[in-house]
Order: structure tokens, then sequence, then C-alpha cells
């Protein structure tokens, strides 16, 4: 039987994901398996509104911001357990981005890209200038989330930057499936079909502006999510979760992995994340090298990475 | 017969220039109206209204006996309006089966937490549209070709691939903007019996068709545009006798010829 595009992938993810640390030389590199995690968390929900919807944002680390302070702020002044602060944030996100998205996605290409910078240059100047409720730019500590403790309770006795491996691998999963999930299905197919064509998208009965509202609206949960993991892992947060490199890193990461496939653009959150690490033994030329393969990358492998790849293992025709 | 859709005084000026003026006609269930002019006459311009990609500048467009005037196509599709494309308009990222799903849309959409979730109730109403989409590719011949990506389709099937998907709304009015521009001779014959077929079963069918013959042959009533104008309509016999429009054809045909001598 032939597997489904939506089995292979999750396969290939949860095979990854599981194997990787028998070649890992020392517990440095969980930390970094669980960043890669955390970035292919929030370039899976870019997927789909980049790759699915055909639409672009360059302010979507904004909303990792919502997502960490919420895991900062609410349990310290209201008490409110870090996990659920978490789940909040996602709902808070969600919301802004309904309100926010309405106005800005009438705007297409460029102009789109411009205003969602903006929402999230509004995001990291709060987070900087509010110090009296987010501690400025110093940043702000984040309550434990116990976890740990709760795994340790049920016999899974784990190292910190082990246990924050395994836990944001289970939920970049998870994310992938969700993401998954859509591609095939009807809302999927109604995303993809404005990406298309929005002209032809509206005369089959596509309410464009609300699809386009959902898409924005479930990338910023996703983004959310993986500032939340961010908070949780570090127990501290700093504004420069929601400054607009951030942003626009996510969106290379999509692009260069392959923005039309969840683990294309993840196989892209795991390059960009790993690359600086092995770069740094060319200490100066690292933004150099990496640009230049940015660069070399988009124009010789328009499609991304993964799907340019594979295209040539399978042969041309394909 | 009640009239499903009747247009009325429906004009539209671009940047002072009068593309269409004051047009009126009416369409019945199961009746082949085609609207036909020279280049530039205006045809393609009035479906633009009609399907609501055009705001109209002056006139109505009556549905069902509502009032549609200017209506976001999708609310369109919704009241049964369906449309193809002079320059097609196929989702190039897309396999031909899903373009043709494409077109169940507003059958198969449902909620989105059970897409999120490939809840059973979201799975069902997917595998409905797929079928009803196999079953209409197979109608047009392209079922063997379900799985290809649309983009590597050649352009007479393009042009099949978007009256099936146009037919997937299942649609009471169906407006096919040169269904047969670029088919060859066996293609345009396909379509010719396709179309008679749908008209058939009650849709009523509104057809811009540069293909003189095909038009004449299909065709119940045809409206002449001239310049953005209605210069003659009436069954195909009486307009082709028509001074009018046989003027207007001759005029375009030697401004055509003049244009030729000059290049």
């Amino acid at each position: 039987m032939r597997l489904s595009n939506k089995s292979a992938t999750l396969l290939v993810l949860a095979a990854l994901i599981a194997l990787t640390p028998i070649f890992f030389p020392s517990s440095f590199y969980y930390r970094v398996g669980s960043l890669i995690f955390i970035n292919g968390l929030a370039v899976t929900g870019m997927v789909i509104l980049i790759g699915y919807a055909g639409q672009i944002s360059l302010g979507h680390a904004g909303f990792a911001g919502i997502g960490a302070y919420s895991c900062a702020l609410m349990p310290v002044h209201w008490g409110i357990p870090v996990l659920l602060a978490a789940v909040l944030g996602a709902i808070i996100s969600a919301l802004l981005a309904f309100l926010v998205g309405r106005p800005i996605l009438r705007l297409k290409g460029y102009y789109l890209g411009v205003a969602t910078l903006g929402f999230g240059i509004l995001v990291y100047m709060a987070l900087t200038n509010e110090a009296w409720l987010t501690g400025g730019p110093d940043g702000t500590q984040v309550p434990d989330s116990g976890l740990r403790d709760a795994a340790k309770a049920i016999g899974i006795n784990l190292k910190n930057s082990e246990f924050w491996y395994w836990f944001c691998g289970v939920v970049l999963m998870i994310g992938a499936w969700l993401a998954l999930n859509l591609y095939v299905s009807p809302t999927g197919r109604a995303l993809r079909a404005l990406h298309g064509s929005e002209i032809a998208a509206r005369t089959v009965g596509v309410d464009v502006a609300r699809y386009k509202l959902q898409a924005f609206v479930i990338s910023a949960v996703y983004a959310s999510a993986a500032g939340s993991l961010v908070a949780l892992q570090n127990q501290f947060v700093t504004p420069d979760i929601a400054g607009y490199m951030h942003s626009i890193e996510w969106v290379t990461m999509t692009v260069l992995g392959g923005a039309g496939s969840v683990l294309g653009a993840i196989f892209g959150a795991g390059i960009l994340t790993l690359l600086p690490q092995v770069l740094t033994m060319f200490a100066e030329y690292e933004q150099l090298l990496l640009g230049l393969i940015m660069m070399l990358v988009m124009i010789f492998m328009r499609d991304g990475l993964l799907p340019s790849v594979l295209r040539l293992i399978r042969g041309k025709d394909e | 017969m009640s009239t499903l859709l009747s247009v009325d005084g429906l004009g539209i000026t671009f940047g002072g220039l009068r593309a269409v003026h004051d047009v009126g006609f009416s369409l019945q269930p199961g009746e082949i109206l085609s609207v036909i002019g020279p280049n530039g006459a205006g045809k393609t311009t009035l479906f633009n209204m009609i399907s609501g990609i055009y705001h109209p500048g002056a006139g109505k467009v009556i549905l069902d006996g509502q009032d549609v005037t200017a209506m976001r196509p999708d609310l369109l599709a919704r009241r049964g309006m369906s449309r193809t494309f002079q320059n097609l308009q196929i989702f190039q990222n897309m396999t031909v089966l899903e373009n043709a799903i494409a077109g169940y849309h507003l059958q198969e959409t449902g909620s989105f937490m059970a897409d999120l979730f490939s809840l059973p109730a979201s799975r069902a109403r997917a595998r409905t549209a797929k079928d009803g989409a196999m079953e209409l590719l197979a109608r047009v011949g392209l079922d063997r070709a379900a799985e290809t990506e649309a983009g590597n389709l050649s352009y007479g099937k393009l042009k099949r691939l978007e009256i099936a998907r146009a037919l997937a709304l299942n649609p009471k009015v169906l407006l096919l903007d040169e269904p047969a521009a670029g088919c060859n001779a066996v293609e345009t014959e396909e379509i010719d019996h396709m179309i008679a077929e749908v008209a058939k079963s009650g849709v009523g069918i509104l057809l811009v068709e540069h293909d003189m013959k095909m038009v004449m042959r299909i065709s119940n009533h045809i409206v002449v545009l001239d310049h953005g104008e209605k210069i003659a309509e009436g069954d195909p016999a009486t307009v082709s006798q028509n001074p009018a429009v046989i003027a207007a054809y001759l005029r375009a045909e030697a401004g055509a010829d003049a244009g030729a001598a000059h290049a």
C-alpha cells in the first residue's frame, strides 16, 4: 500500500526526532534540537499562511512575544498557572490576529508585508517600553511550569535539556499533524485555491477574506505556542523574542525549506538553526556565508531545498 | 416560463471610455443565449459585471427575481451562478482532481475545527466532493489525468477542466467565456454536446464565443454587441441576416486587414 503524504511526513518526522539523539556528542545538542523544534513549530504555522494561502507576514514574532510574555506575566500578576497562561496566550494571539488581520489582509504583496512588519514592531516596542509590566529590555523571569517534575512523578526522569527536547518534539508532531490534516481538508483546499487564483476561488464560492483570516489566526496560534515553549524552557524571556529579525528568520526558514510542504519548512528551520552553530568556526564570516547560502538556494532551488532535492532524487519527470 | 436571469440597462465606463452601455436581455431556464460581437465589443466586460467582478456604473442584474447587482462573486455562487474565464483561471498549484473538487467548495465546506482535527465529518464531506469530482472529470474526459498537476495540461484540456469545475457548483446560470477557444474541431464538438446537454437539464447558459459555426448551431437566442452597445438580438437565423450585424463584422474584419497591411 502506498503511504499517504501525511503519514509519510509524520513517520519521517517521528523517526528524525526519535533517532537523532543517538548521534549527539553532548547534551548541548538536546538544546539545539529543542530550538529547532520550536522554530519548526512556528514555521509550520507559516506554511499554512505562506504555503497554503499565499499570504505573507513579517510580524509573526509579535505573536510569539505574546505567547512568551503570557507565561511570564499572568502567573505573577494574576496567579494563573503557567501552562494555563500559555493557553490563554494562544487565545489572546488568536483574538489579536483576528482583529489585526481583518483590515490588513485586504492588502496584498509588499503592502501586506509592511503592515505585518509594523504590527510585529509594535508588539516589540510595547514589550520593551512598558517596563513596569514587562521588565523592559532586560527581560523577566518565567515561573517553573512544573512539567519536568510531573514527568518525574510518572517515572520519566530526564535532564532538563533532554526533557525539553522530547517535549518540544511532541508538540511539533502535534502541530505538524494538524497542519497536514488541514492541507487535505476542504479548508486547506480553499486556502490553496485562493493562493492559485483569487478570482477563480471567489467564483466557486470561496469567501476569500474569511479564509485568509483563518490562515492568519491559526498561524498566529502556532507562533504564540512557539513563544510559550521558549519561555517555558528558558524560564526567562526578553523582548527580542518579538523582534522583527525573528519574524524574518521564520519566513526565510519557510521559503528556504519549501513553503508548500510542512516537512520542507521544518527542514528549513533545522538548517537555519544549525548553520549558525556550524559556521561559528568561520567566526566573522558567519553572516556572510549564511547570506550566500540563502541566495544560492533561492536562485537555484526556487521551490525550496527539500522539494528540489526530492525532485532530483526522483528524476526530472516528476 | 419564469425568467432566470435578467440584465437591464447595464453599463460601465473605464477612465471616460464607455466600455458597455445600456445592455439588456433576459435568460430563461434551459436556454442557450450567446453574446457575440467583434473584438473589443465589451463581451467579457459584460460577463465580468454580471458575475460581480466589476461593479457596473449603471443598470441592474436580476437573478431568480432578486437584485444581485454588484454582489460578491462568492455570494453569487451561493445563489447558483457559475462561470469560466476567457483567459484561464486554473489553480495551477493543485492537481486536476483538486481543481474539480474546488468546484464543490460550497458543498464540502464545514467546520474549521473538524477540518483541523480531521474528524470523520470533515473526511466524509471531502470524500463526497471527491466522488462527484471524479464523475465530472469522467464526463469531460479528464479522469485519467486526475492526479496530474493542473499546470501540465494542454490548453484544450484546461478549458474542459474549467467547465467541469463550473459545473461542480450545480449552477442555475452558467456563464461560459469562449469555452472552445484554442480547441480543435473534435474538442469543439465535444464541448458543443456538453453545453447542449447541460442546457437540457434546465440550466440557463450565457455564452461568449468566437466560433460562429458553434454559436449558430447551439444558440436559442443571440445578443450582438458592438462598441459596448447592443445592436441586435434574436434567433440565429434573424441575427445572421441583420444588416447592422453584418456591417459591424465587416468593419471589424476590414480593420483587421488594414492592421495586417500596416504590419
